[in-house]
């Protein structure tokens, strides 16, 4: 029964990834400076992300400096973009930090760890529109984590350990 | 024969389910709109025990799950204060019950509510969810989490699950008060037209 529910998820996901499939696609239109943070509302996060490569799976993350469970696992995140970076895995870590805390809480703090996975500063106060988007399940709680690519979508919300997250991953690259 | 077709029947309908939704290791638990609210006995502030059977004249409850140390449930104290100001008189007061573990969060502990109560001037009753055991029924999964419970005889019914309003961010640019609208059309007997939000919040902490 679980093959059947499996083969059937494997065959019906890819229409229902809502981070890949909506909005356009311009390549390169949303790329800038490495150095800049992006700060985007979800509408440009997700044509940001429908720019991006597709042949890769992304973990995408959301934290919040305030956030400790979310602050705790953000090594894993780093490590397992490192570690899989040759098998053609992105880790993006979206950060809900009040923007008006951007200068003072945000950029310190990716400063002080210099986090290598690429940072996105998500500003949208819509969540009721939003947060269903990203998954319909979700109740707005975080740290919370979408791993995707063109064949599988799967959304977490709960916290990881590097094993964790490492066994969640390999499932999408078989 | 028969077992191929009722094979194929459950096939058909797992194929049906989950063209329509994203697997998720989330199991949906707590409660929906219509259920019937566990009551509770919980530690106050002040050190009574408070029931939702205690207030005898309310019409309903709006209760607010919340803590001290979660940036957007700090950001709708003011808010949450201004509700009870606003409703507890027309019978729907605000009961705020703090679910975190105070072994991981310190700052939630009982002398950190009441602390935070008085700076704040909290006029509703903030409660220790002491071992847990309320919010998980309630299904409360992050603070704030509001459910708004309508009396029925002895029955609580849950009307509305969800955030406070549309903007975290700032108060002077919501557009949607979801908790006055919800309270507002149980208060004139109206449907509630929108019964359920998402917003984001902290994790509850266990």
């Amino acid at each position: 029964m679980k093959s059947v529910l499996l083969l059937s998820l494997f065959v019906f996901l890819p229409c229902s990834n809502p981070l890949i499939n909506l909005g356009f696609t311009s390549e390169n239109s949303f790329l800038s400076d490495s150095e800049t943070l992006k700060i985007f509302n979800f509408e440009e996060l997700e044509n940001y992300l429908a720019t991006k490569d597709k042949t890769k799976t992304y973990v995408v993350n959301f934290w919040a400096t305030w956030c400790a469970p979310c602050v705790k696992e953000l090594p894993y995140f780093e490590k397992l973009n490192k570690e899989y970076s040759n098998k053609k895995v992105e880790v993006i870590l979206v950060s809900l930090d009040f923007p008006k805390h951007l200068e003072t809480k945000l950029k310190p703090f990716l400063n002080k760890h210099k986090l290598k996975s690429e940072v996105i500063l998500l500003n949208d106060v819509d969540s009721n529109t939003w947060i269903p988007k990203v998954n319909k399940d979700w109740s707005g709680a975080i740290p919370a984590t979408i791993i995707y690519n063109q064949k599988k979508t799967i959304f977490y919300e709960r916290s990881f350990e590097y094993k964790e997250l490492e066994t969640e991953l390999k499932q999408f690259l078989n | 024969m028969k077992k191929t077709l009722k094979i194929t029947a459950v096939f058909l309908l797992l194929i049906t389910v989950s063209a329509f939704t994203t697997q998720s290791n989330i199991e949906s638990q707590g409660y929906k709109i219509g259920d019937d609210a566990t009551d509770f006995e919980l530690e106050n502030i002040d050190g009574s025990m408070v029931s939702l059977s205690d207030f005898k004249e309310a019409k309903g409850f709006i209760v607010v799950f919340t803590c001290n140390t979660c940036p957007y449930a700090v950001a709708y104290e003011d808010r949450v204060e201004a509700l009870n100001k606003k409703y507890a008189d027309l019978g729907y007061p605000v009961i705020a019950i703090m679910p975190n573990n105070t072994e991981v969060k310190p700052g939630d502990s009982m002398e950190a509510m009441q602390k935070r109560a008085k700076e704040k001037g909290f006029t509703f009753p903030y409660l220790m969810d002491e071992g847990q055991k309320i919010y998980p029924q309630y299904g409360a999964t992050k603070t704030p989490h509001v459910y708004i419970l309508e009396k029925y005889d002895e029955k609580n019914i849950v009307k509305y699950i969800g955030a406070i309003d549309d903007n975290y961010q700032d108060e002077t640019e919501v557009k949607t008060k979801y908790v006055e609208n919800a309270v507002d059309a149980l208060l004139s007997g109206k449907d509630i037209e929108v019964k359920e939000t998402r917003a984001i919040g902290c994790s509850i902490k266990v």
